[in-house]
């Protein structure tokens, strides 16, 4: 097998894995339909919505991983 | 000191407002100058035999599609950015005196460049690969503007309180990512005085001139994956930020649906990068990698109506507000335009049609119903909608925002109708040959036919570049408007008469 075969191969293998992948992705939004943090999908649209800097958020970074002022992250 | 509560801090943004306005003007007018030389040859020395040198089509066309992308297009990207960023992470940039810094320095070094760019293409320096015509020291320059607006937005990221990113952050992040590995391939180039010719000389040209690193059709196919994903990530994917953030906002309305905001991210993604040989059909690429491209380029219609068509139903039951806002219009109208220019992308894009379409003015009027319906509009409702916000001002006037969309609206159909029909009789004249396999037109024959059609055309630029001056009248009015409470700019923007 000459070397234009086999990145003819890898180049199928290659697109099939990305498809796979973006499918995936596909069934595994619409299956869970909420985030690792247990946020619905759907409500990440309030954060354009509710973007006022006092608005609630969506989902906040826990306050040990906000660093406060003069002192280094963890 | 008074201690005073917590605001966003648009100082960065309304910089970046700024030169969307003036140098939108400056490739618009240049533009309308291309259009109306090219229906009267004459204009190319309207200045005198002697400034012909800086008045002809060949010198202004660089500055033209340059002003056009990394001045208007690239100021808007960047204005809105400054302004989204903070919203959607929930995070001022008064709250870091090193981001603030690195803004306002992204500012004036991107003058800089401006500039630079601006006199030496005047001067006719180039390195004549179409959008990438910048000279070597110019694209250190490029570089490091574009290095220091990713330290600014993974510096807000950084620091945000908001977990999540919202769609539009992914947009910008891959307009940062997509546009620093595009413009870095593409631009290798070493400069003359470095070279040595195969005759053995050194120390060839001026210091600024440099030769390309690749050759032939490696720099063709190089080349072409730059422009096109110049398409992609400069004038697609920053364009889906804003409108995923600025229609929603608008008309109050959450996305119809974010699942489908995120799979046509990552479709558009995963499809865009491979669509760039479809400018080089029937050339010397090879064959399978020209089938490729046009195949990639039909796919490309899904991500991308994913996101138009998710757009267009954000409106769904609320299409009253489309018929009493200007600045609803204006995005709709950019969505739609949106659908149809990523239509007609791919049809130009199969084979058989490029035989027809390629080197004709049909791609010319794709490229334009593109950027002036879709880039173009959306840009301005952007900058309708942060005016307000930035400046604590009613916006000036509504009516002309009306008057300005139904003008630029029929400056577009003019621009890309009159491209179709002279696009497509241009490449039918080209091909019409007799039974013997004679030409049957010559060169001058098409462009006697096609002169009333670049005549509408000129006519069609002229009418947007009018309505974007009623843009910059309105914007400019707005600032010096009475200020408004600011619990009046919650959704819609205020609208004077």
């Amino acid at each position: 097998m000459d070397i234009a075969q086999l990145q003819a191969y890898g180049y199928f293998v290659l697109i099939t894995l990305l498809v796979l992948v973006l499918y995936g992705y596909i069934y595994h939004l619409y299956s869970k339909r909420k985030d690792a943090d247990g946020v619905d999908y759907e409500s990440y649209s309030n954060m354009a919505l509710k973007d006022d800097i006092e608005d609630a958020l969506v989902s906040a970074i826990p306050d040990e991983n906000v660093p406060l002022e003069g002192t280094k992250k963890k | 000191m008074v201690n005073r509560p917590l605001e966003y801090d648009y100082t960065v943004a309304k910089m970046f407002m700024l030169t969307t306005v003036v140098l939108g003007i400056v490739g618009m007018l240049i533009g309308v100058i291309l259009a109306f030389e090219l229906a009267f040859p004459g204009i190319n020395l309207i200045l005198g035999d002697k400034l012909a040198e800086y008045t002809n089509f060949s010198r202004l066309r660089p500055l033209h599609t340059d002003a056009v992308i990394f001045g208007f297009t690239l100021s808007g990207v960047f204005a809105t950015w400054y302004y989204v960023g903070q919203r959607v992470l929930k995070v001022s940039m008064a709250e870091s005196k090193l981001l603030m810094s690195v803004g306002k320095l992204h500012f004036w070094l991107y003058i800089v460049v401006v500039a630079a760019a601006v006199f030496s293409l005047f001067a006719g320096v180039t390195t004549s690969k179409e959008y990438a015509e910048f000279e070597w020291p110019i694209d250190i320059g490029v570089v490091v503007v574009w290095v220091l607006f990713g330290v600014s937005m993974f510096g807000l990221i950084g620091i945000r309180r908001e977990k999540s990113l919202y769609i539009s952050v992914w947009y910008y992040i891959a307009t940062f990512l997509g546009i620093a590995m595009l413009y870095l391939f593409n631009n290798m180039e070493i400069p003359t005085m470095l070279a040595t010719s195969p005759a053995g000389e050194t120390g060839i040209g001026s210091w600024y001139h440099s030769v390309s690193m690749y050759s032939g059709t490696n720099d063709a196919l190089v080349q072409w994956w730059y422009g096109h994903n110049a398409v992609a990530f400069g004038f697609t994917v920053p364009i889906v930020a804003m409108i995923y953030y600025f229609l929603p906002k608008e008309s109050g309305q959450a996305i119809y649906s974010y699942k489908l905001s995120l799979l046509s991210f990552w479709g558009l993604m995963f499809v865009y990068l491979w669509a760039g040989g479809h400018h080089l059909l029937y050339s010397t690429v090879p064959d399978w990698m020209q089938t490729m491209a046009s195949v990639f380029s039909v796919i490309l219609i899904l991500p991308s109506w994913g996101s138009a068509i998710n757009m267009l139903l954000t409106m769904k039951g609320q299409w009253q507000q489309v018929a009493a806002s200007p600045l609803i219009k204006f995005m709709v109208l950019a969505s739609t335009f949106y659908m149809f220019s990523t239509l007609e992308g791919p049809i130009q894009a199969i084979k058989s049609v490029n035989a027809i379409a390629h080197f004709t003015d049909w791609i010319v009027g794709h490229v334009h119903d593109g950027v002036l319906g879709w880039v173009g509009f959306m840009i301005m409702s952007a900058l309708f909608h942060m005016a307000p916000r930035v400046f604590k001002r009613e916006l000036y006037s509504k009516s002309l925002m009306a008057t300005q969309f139904w003008i630029q609206t029929l400056g577009v159909i003019l621009y890309f109708t009159s491209m179709w029909i002279s696009g497509i009789t241009q490449g039918m004249m080209w091909r019409a040959h007799d039974e013997f396999g004679n030409l049957a037109y010559s060169f001058i024959d098409t462009v006697t036919v096609l002169h009333p059609y670049y005549v509408i055309r000129g006519v069609g630029g002229l009418l947007y570049l009018i309505g974007f001056l009623m843009f910059a009248y309105n914007i400019y009015k707005t600032m010096s408007s009475r200020p408004v409470e600011e619990r009046e700019l919650q959704n819609a923007t205020p609208m004077g008469a």
